[in-house]
């Protein structure tokens, strides 16, 4: 399977009025064809800047380095103007809320066949008709008649799915979702995941799923890649971090989350909060939070390093994670 | 409450420390304040606008002429640093520079006093409007448009009238009419702030109308009002000069920036000087006070939050 | 810790009542304004020291009742029985006597704290209002000792919300609510805006101090995980009406309505095997406009069982023993999960 997103080496840095701010450290993945990609993390973890900077969304005050391969091209540093020749084309982004990324006083097919006529040349007319074709497969139902509404008509539900029929138009290799399903009620949010399910067999496009639901991940993620404090602590097959993580973070987000089928007595959060990316613990970031500590953790940080092939992670542990010593 | 954490001596303890010792937070006006500081123009400004009035006030003692003392010798003469005219005498032959310090504390003393009285009644009017709404909002805003449509020029002139030409009586003549603009603000701004959810908590814990109004909504008020009061002040400063070049401001021999401009108009190429000076400080205020308006604006409404 | 009054006759603590209230939305200069049902005769009671999960979606109303139960919105018709007596339409001055016993947390816990005020003031407001015979340093004795017990360091009392992230501020919200001593407390969505570990904290946070007041809750929440994990009964609305109210268990082991199966088969569950098994009820179409509901029963425009009859009759909401059901065909259908 070919890989048609290779990250290496990114770094996203953000100058403060006082002091220099790593977001995100030393990220490296791939992305192959097709294949369902879940991020987890939580505020601080840095796992929307690192997509941000992907697609040169950066504040100004962001600057990215590293490189990210689409096929050839490094989009990192590259200039707005030549980004544009890829964004909306070969990789797309959609965000949580669709309320804000949607032009208000556009009607929905006037923006979506914009993207059409723009990065593959259509004529207007034929923009507008596969619009509705698009607006159709992503399962929103009189397509015609949403197509000539104004956003704020339709429901939550329904924008994002345009968002997802806009960013799904030029057919791109990669689609990067931030949070999309967040502010979606749970039976919509149903649909729209089985919707990503559907993705890489439908369009073949591969989906990068941003997140804090470990929920979510579990029903859609072909792999999955937990970040703490900017870096990337584990990351492999979503089963095996699912039914054996070998992170502490990983088994504390696991253990955090309720369950519908099961009422434990009692959640087993970890203690502490996130840590701020402006004063990072020293060693390991975890550190301060892990049941697993040892000295040196409080030292040196670990480096992420293969575990069994498919996997990696950044933890000098290597014994068991025992879910009992974690209460 | 007794009992519960089992710590009771030793919490009390801890909180009669507390009292005296427990850290100060940071609160929203001190980091306004810091940005406020951050921003080179204002600090400028804020800077310039203080010289001027130290100047203003402190000026007369240093000059040998004071403002309404005439100097027969010397009627309409251009700047004679011999003779202490440091900036000429006007037509009375008295000395410009005095009377430029003079008017400059006339002209502040009544935009101070003017936004005073139009903050004071505006935000208890606009905040009580806006948060009981209904009725009681339309009335009160209807009230205000009234009085917007109203000439206002006809007012003054009857204020004038019955009391007579008092400095006092333009303050709060001026400060009567400013305050429906202010009034309008923040009635806008407290129907925002009123869906917020520290207000619904308010209301949970008991707190009525008057009590949300004084403690939760004025407090949060304040970007808005500063940003305003800081704004009218020029307009204030403005109007009054307009209403002195029609005569109906300060009376003789006190003066006011407006006074002064409107004698030294008429006589700008032969007695430049009589223009020029007060124009001076008028403008230099003005500029300043645009500036504080500026970054008190970016200062009380960051978009980094 | 509480003592319960010597008069408590029953287990209730609250009964609510044919609850109704409504929102006029106006559509334009000369159209009558439309009427939003928010919420439609709503009966329920809640024990004395039981959680109340109250789950829905958008549009169902949920954060409505929560605030009418605290008389912070007006019922339009009903009934809200408070230890006997009807608060439902009491005057401002005679509800202020009830607000010391009910509280609120709110969910943005940012958003719920007054940012010109320190984070002692906030704590002892209600306190100032509520229970004004007590001293200053009375106050502060408590505001101290609540802070210590929802995990705040009563260093921080004088610093202002903005300081404080997300999950403490939370913390701070508790302890307002809490500060009173109240029996019950009306938690609207507390955990949803926070990140998944400090959510878990919260969580066993207000579970602690539910045992340690002896407190009653009312938990509201979209989340059907969370609300799962605190409640000890579950109450569902659609679009303004009960549709069903069960033990947790129960409602999760043998859902009586299709919406409560649907949504149950919805959520995400974080076990991937899991995951790939089930199959979504499928529910078709997005929630109907509370402006403009469906005739007979609200939820038949999205259920797999209508029958004609949905459409002409609403479904009465039966009780049997511990379960409230409001369905025409509950007695008939098989729905457990996974069936």
């Amino acid at each position: 399977m070919a890989n048609v997103l290779v990250v290496d080496d990114l770094d996203v840095t953000f100058s403060l009025h006082q002091s220099e701010v790593k977001a995100v450290s030393d990220l490296n993945f791939t992305l192959s064809e097709g294949e369902t990609l879940a991020v987890v993390g939580e505020s601080g973890s840095g796992k929307s800047q690192a997509f941000l900077s992907i697609m040169g969304l950066l504040a100004k005050n962001g600057k990215a380095s590293g490189r990210a391969m689409l096929g050839d091209t490094n989009l990192i540093g590259m200039a707005p103007g030549a980004l544009d020749a890829y964004r909306g084309k070969d990789i797309a982004m959609i965000f949580q809320d669709p309320m804000t990324s949607l032009n208000p006083t556009l009607k929905v097919k006037t923006q979506l066949a914009e993207v059409l006529v723009r990065h593959q040349g259509y004529t207007l007319e034929k923009a507008v008709r596969t619009t509705i074709e698009m607006l159709e497969r992503v399962g929103i139902p009189e397509p015609v008649k949403r197509a000539n509404a104004y956003p704020h008509e339709l429901s939550g539900g329904m924008r994002q799915r345009v968002m997802i029929a806009m960013a799904l138009l030029c057919k791109p290799k990669v689609l990067i979702a931030d949070e999309p399903t967040t502010a979606l009620d749970v039976t919509v949010q149903a649909q729209m995941l089985d919707l990503f399910k559907n993705l890489s067999n439908e369009f073949g496009t591969a989906l990068v799923l941003i997140t804090h639901d470990l929920g979510v991940v579990a029903g859609v993620a072909d792999r999955m890649m937990v970040m703490y404090g900017g870096r990337c602590v584990e990351q492999g097959p979503t089963d095996n971090l699912f039914y054996d993580p070998r992170h502490p973070y990983t088994l504390g987000l696991l253990h955090s989350t309720p369950h519908v089928a099961k009422r434990a007595r009692r959640l087993d959060p970890i203690q502490g909060l996130p840590p701020s990316l402006e004063h990072l613990p020293s060693g390991c970031a975890f550190h301060p939070r892990c049941a697993f500590r040892f000295d040196r953790c409080f030292t040196e940080r670990p480096p992420l390093l293969p575990v069994e092939d498919v996997r990696e992670k950044a933890c000098w542990y290597q014994g068991e994670l025992n879910y009992e010593e974690v209460a | 409450m007794a009992g519960i954490t089992g710590k009771d001596a030793t919490l009390t303890a801890y909180a009669d420390a507390l009292a005296s010792g427990a850290p100060k937070g940071r609160s929203l006006t001190q980091d306004a304040f810091r940005r406020l500081i951050g921003n080179k123009a204002a600090l400028v400004s804020i800077f310039v606008f203080l010289v001027i009035m130290i100047i203003a006030y402190a000026g007369p003692y240093f000059l040998p002429w004071a403002y309404d003392k005439i100097d027969w010798a010397g009627i309409r003469k251009p700047p004679d640093w011999a003779k202490g005219h440091y900036l000429g005498t006007d037509q009375n032959g008295r000395d410009m520079l005095a009377r430029t310090f003079q008017g400059t504390q006339m002209s502040l003393l009544v935009a101070f006093v003017a936004t005073t009285v139009s903050v004071v009644i505006g935000v208890i009017y606009g905040a009580i409007a806006g948060y009981f709404g209904g009725r009681v909002d339309a009335v009160m805003m209807r009230f205000v448009d009234i009085m917007y449509a109203l000439p206002y020029m006809l007012f003054v002139i009857i204020l004038v009238v019955i009391f007579g030409r008092s400095p006092v009586l333009l303050f709060v003549g001026i400060g009567c009419l400013e305050w429906l603009t202010m009034a309008r603000i923040v009635r806008g701004q407290t129907l925002s702030l009123k869906q917020r959810e520290f207000i619904e908590a308010a209301k949970a814990g008991g707190a009525g109308p008057f009590a949300i109004i004084f403690r939760h909504i004025v407090p949060n008020l304040t970007g808005p009002v500063v940003i305003y009061a800081t704004l009218t002040i020029p307009e204030i400063i403005i109007t009054e000069s307009f209403l002195s070049y029609l005569g109906l401001g300060v009376q003789e021999p006190q003066t006011s920036l407006g006074t002064l401009i409107s004698f030294g108009a008429p006589v700008v190429e032969a007695l430049p000087w009589m223009l020029y000076t007060p124009a001076f400080f008028l403008v230099v205020m003005l500029l300043s006070l645009s500036f504080i308006g500026d970054g008190l604006r970016d200062a009380l409404d960051p978009k980094d939050r | 810790m509480q003592t319960l009054p010597a008069d408590s006759r029953s287990d209730d603590l609250i009964k609510v009542e044919n609850l109704s209230k409504y929102f006029s939305v106006s559509s334009g200069l000369f159209s009558k304004p439309f009427q939003l049902k928010a919420l439609q005769d709503i009966s329920f009671t809640v024990k004395r020291g039981e959680t109340l999960g109250i789950v829905g979606e958008s549009g169902c109303g949920k954060s409505t009742l929560g605030r009418c139960i605290l008389q912070l919105l007006t019922p339009d018709d009903g009934r809200v029985l408070w230890m006997g007596q009807d608060i439902a339409a009491l005057p401002p001055e005679e509800m202020r006597k009830h607000r010391k016993d009910l509280q609120i947390i709110f969910q943005d816990p940012l958003a719920s704290l007054n940012p010109r005020m320190t984070v002692g003031e906030i704590i002892a407001d209600p306190l100032k209002t509520l229970m004004p015979e007590l001293k200053a340093k009375e106050r502060r004795d408590r505001v101290i000792r609540i802070m210590e017990a929802v995990g705040l360091l009563p260093e921080m009392i004088n610093r202002y919300p903005h300081e404080f992230s997300g999950g403490q501020a939370q913390r701070i919200g508790i302890a307002r609510a809490l500060i009173t001593e109240p029996k019950l407390i009306v938690c609207d969505e507390p955990v949803s805006a926070l990140d998944v570990s400090i959510q878990a904290q919260i969580l066993n946070l207000l579970a602690d101090l539910k045992d340690q007041f002896g407190l009653t809750l009312i938990f509201i929440s979209h989340n059907l995980s969370v609300v799962r994990h605190v409640s000890d009964r579950i109450m569902v609305l659609y679009l303004g009406r009960i549709v069903e109210l069960a033990n947790g268990d129960d409602l999760y082991d043998d859902p009586k309505h299709p919406y409560t199966r649907a949504l149950l088969t919805a959520v995400p569950i974080p076990d991937p095997r899991r995951a790939r098994q089930r199959t979504i009820d499928g529910l078709v179409g997005e929630i109907p406009s509370p402006i403009n509901p469906p005739s007979g029963c609200t939820f038949r425009t999205r259920c797999r069982y209508a029958l004609p009859i949905c459409a002409q009759q609403r479904p009465p909401l039966e009780s049997t023993g511990t379960r409230m059901i409001a369905c025409h065909r509950w007695q008939e259908l098989e729905l457990k999960p996974g069936a």
